[in-house]
C-alpha cells in the first residue's frame, strides 16, 4: 500500500440519515478527501425471487411491483413481456400504446422524485419543496387513470387492466400542457443556478470510458455522453416506431462531463422527452382490445399449459432492467425467476465517481446514480442464522452438487427450486 | 424566477390539503372525538377520482363460492367459509390491487370509494368484509 498513515477509514451505513436505502460504504480519506471506497450492499434482501415460487403468475404480477414503489410499472411491465415471450402471448397494439403512456407517466415522476431528493442532498430544501410540489400533478394523473397513487397495478399478462377513456383525455393533455410550461422554470432552478452548479459541476464524474467499461445504465452512462437507452437500442413495444434516441447532454448544447450536474442535466431533458412521447401515443393510439384475455380463468388456464423461457427488457428511469423468467407446463408458478434491477449495473460507477471527492459531497454523489437497493439486492446467503459470503469454489461445488442431483433424478428442475 | 414562485406562494393557498384540521389537534382521537359530537369540524380530505380502488365491496349474496378471487390474490387477504361457501375478506392485508374484481365472475366484489381505513385492531369489524 503506497498510501501514508494519515489515511483514515470513515464508515458510512448501512443506516444513516444521508442515505435513503441501507447501503455500506467504507471510505479511505486523507484529510477531506476521499482515495478509494468499499461499498457492501444486500442489506434489503427480502427473497422475492423465492417468493415467487410459492405463488401462481398473476400474484408474481404483484410481487415484482413491489420489489420498487417507483419503478412499480417497470418491474411489472418487465414480467409481462418475459412471460408474454415464453407462452407465446399477443399484446393487442392498443395495450403496447397505453404500457408506454404509463411507463413514461412514471419515468416523469420517477425523475422529479430525483431531481427534489438531489436538491435536498445538496442543502437546497426549498428546491425539493418546490419540485415535489409540481410532482403531485404526475401522481393525480396516474391516480386518476389507475385508481392507486403509488402500485398502480396495471399492467397484466397480454395486455392492460385499464383503459384511457374518452373523458380522461382532456386531463392527460392538461398534465402534458402544465409540465411544458413549468420546464423552463425546473431547468431555470437546477441548471442556470449558481449555487446548483457550484456544488454539482465537477463532482463525481464518471469518464465515457468508465462508464462504459463498468457497463453503466440508463441516465447515468447517458450523462457520460453514451447513447445508451434501451428504448433505442433493442426496442420492444411501439418504442422502435415511436423512434426514441437516447438523450445526452449534447442535446442541451453541453459537451458531456459525466459530473452531477450532466445527470441533472440528462433526467430534466428526459421529463420533456416522455412528454413528447406522451402526447404522441394518445393521438396516434389506435382502437380496439386492451387485452387478448378479458376473462381471467382463461389467463390462468393457459399460463398454466405454457412451456418454455423468456427474457422481457424495459429502460426504467433508472436504466435498463431485465426479468428472466422459466415456466413448465402444469405448473402455476414460475421455475426460475431472476431480476436483474438497473442499480445493480450501475453500483460500481460509485467507485471512479467517489474518487478524490470531498467527505461532503459524499449524499450528492451516492444520490446521483438514482439507487435503489430494494430493487438491487438479490442475493444473500443466511445460514443456520449467520451470514456469509459464498466463494466461487463453494458456489462451484453446489452447482455441480446440483447438477448431479437433477441428472440423477431426471425429473425436471425441483418445483420449488431446491435450494442450496 | 424561482424567488418569483415564493414570493407568490406566500399568498396563494397552500399546496398541502390540511387534513384532519388546519393545525395538528394534540390528540388525532381527542379531536376525532370532538368531531362525532359536533365541536369540531373536520377538513374534509381531498376527494378522491371516479376508478378509485378503494376497501373492496363485497355482495354476499351475488357470490357463488367458486374461490377465483382466492386464487389471483397476491396477498392473501381472503378466506374461504367452506360451510356457507362464502368468503371473508381481511382488508388490513389488502395490496389494492382489485384483482378479484376482475377475476369475479359474478360482479360480486367491486372497488369502493373508502380509503380511510387506519384502525388499531386489524381484525375490527371495519377492516373485515363478509
Amino acid at each position: 500500500m503506497a498510501e501514508t498513515q494519515n489515511v483514515y477509514e470513515i464508515p458510512i451505513g448501512p443506516i444513516h440519515p444521508a442515505l435513503k436505502e441501507p447501503i455500506r460504504f467504507t471510505f479511505r480519506v486523507e484529510g477531506e478527501r476521499i482515495r478509494g471506497v468499499d461499498i457492501r450492499a444486500g442489506f434489503a434482501h427480502r427473497g422475492i425471487e423465492f417468493m415467487a415460487m410459492k405463488r401462481n403468475l398473476i400474484q408474481t404480477l404483484y410481487l415484482s411491483e413491489r420489489i420498487c414503489g417507483i419503478c412499480s410499472i417497470s418491474h411489472p411491465i418487465t414480467i409481462t413481456l418475459a412471460v408474454e415471450r415464453a407462452a407465446g402471448i399477443e399484446v393487442p397494439p392498443r395495450a403496447q400504446y397505453l404500457r408506454v403512456i404509463y411507463s413514461e407517466l412514471e419515468r416523469i415522476h420517477s425523475h422529479l422524485l430525483w431531481a427534489g431528493v438531489a436538491a435536498h442532498e445538496l442543502g437546497f430544501d426549498t428546491l425539493l419543496h418546490l419540485t415535489w410540489k409540481v410532482r403531485e400533478q404526475v401522481l393525480d394523473l396516474l391516480e386518476e387513470l389507475s385508481g392507486n397513487r403509488i402500485d398502480y397495478a396495471l399492467p397484466i399478462y397480454g395486455g392492460v387492466r385499464r383503459d384511457v377513456a374518452p373523458e380522461q383525455i382532456p386531463k392527460v393533455e392538461a398534465m402534458v400542457r402544465y409540465y411544458r410550461g413549468l420546464l423552463d422554470e425546473l431547468l431555470d432552478a437546477f441548471l442556470r443556478d449558481p449555487s446548483v452548479e457550484a456544488r454539482t459541476r465537477n463532482v463525481g464524474i464518471l469518464t465515457p470510458k468508465e462508464a462504459d467499461s463498468l457497463c453503466a445504465v440508463g441516465p447515468t452512462a447517458r450523462a457520460s455522453g453514451l447513447s445508451k437507452d434501451v428504448r433505442q437500442d433493442r426496442p420492444y413495444l411501439v418504442y422502435g416506431e415511436l423512434g426514441v434516441k437516447a438523450i445526452t447532454p449534447r442535446d442541451y448544447g453541453l459537451e458531456p462531463r459525466g459530473d452531477v450536474y450532466d445527470k441533472a442535466v440528462v433526467r430534466l431533458l428526459e421529463v420533456a422527452q416522455s412528454l413528447d412521447l406522451i402526447e404522441t401515443c394518445l393521438y396516434e393510439m389506435p382502437e380496439g382490445e386492451i387485452t387478448s384475455f378479458p376473462k381471467i380463468p382463461a389467463l390462468l388456464a393457459f399460463l398454466k399449459k405454457a412451456e418454455g423461457e423468456g427474457l422481457g427488457w424495459h429502460e426504467a428511469p433508472r436504466g435498463e432492467v431485465i426479468h428472466y423468467i422459466r415456466l413448465e407446463a402444469g405448473v402455476e408458478e414460475p421455475i426460475v425467476w431472476k431480476v436483474k434491477a438497473p442499480t445493480y449495473s450501475n453500483l460500481m460507477s460509485w467507485v471512479p465517481m467517489f474518487r478524490d471527492q470531498e467527505v461532503a459531497d459524499i449524499p450528492i454523489i451516492a444520490a446521483s446514480i438514482d439507487p435503489c437497493m430494494c430493487c438491487m439486492d438479490r442475493v444473500h446467503v443466511v445460514r443456520d442464522g449467520s451470514p456469509g459470503t459464498v466463494l466461487k469454489e463453494e458456489l462451484l461445488r453446489l452447482s455441480r452438487a446440483k447438477t448431479d442431483r437433477v441428472t440423477r433424478h431426471l425429473s425436471p428442475v425441483p418445483r420449488h427450486g431446491g435450494g442450496l | 424566477m424561482i424567488l418569483k414562485t415564493l414570493f407568490s406562494q406566500l399568498f396563494t393557498k397552500p399546496a398541502t390539503n390540511r387534513f384532519p384540521a388546519k393545525y395538528m389537534p394534540k390528540s388525532v382521537l381527542g379531536f376525532l372525538g370532538k368531531v362525532k359530537e359536533g365541536k369540531a369540524t373536520l377538513v374534509p380530505p381531498v376527494p378522491v377520482p371516479p376508478r378509485f380502488r378503494g376497501k373492496i365491496a363485497y355482495d354476499r349474496e351475488k357470490c357463488i363460492g367458486c374461490q377465483l378471487c382466492i386464487r389471483v390474490c397476491p396477498a392473501k387477504v381472503i378466506e374461504f367459509l367452506p360451510e356457507v361457501k362464502k368468503i371473508r375478506m381481511h382488508v388490513a392485508r389488502c395490496t389494492f390491487c382489485a384483482q378479484c374484481v376482475d377475476a369475479c365472475p359474478v360482479d360480486a366484489l367491486a372497488e369502493s370509494p373508502d380509503f380511510l381505513l387506519s384502525d388499531t385492531d386489524r381484525s375490527s369489524a371495519a377492516l373485515t368484509v363478509e
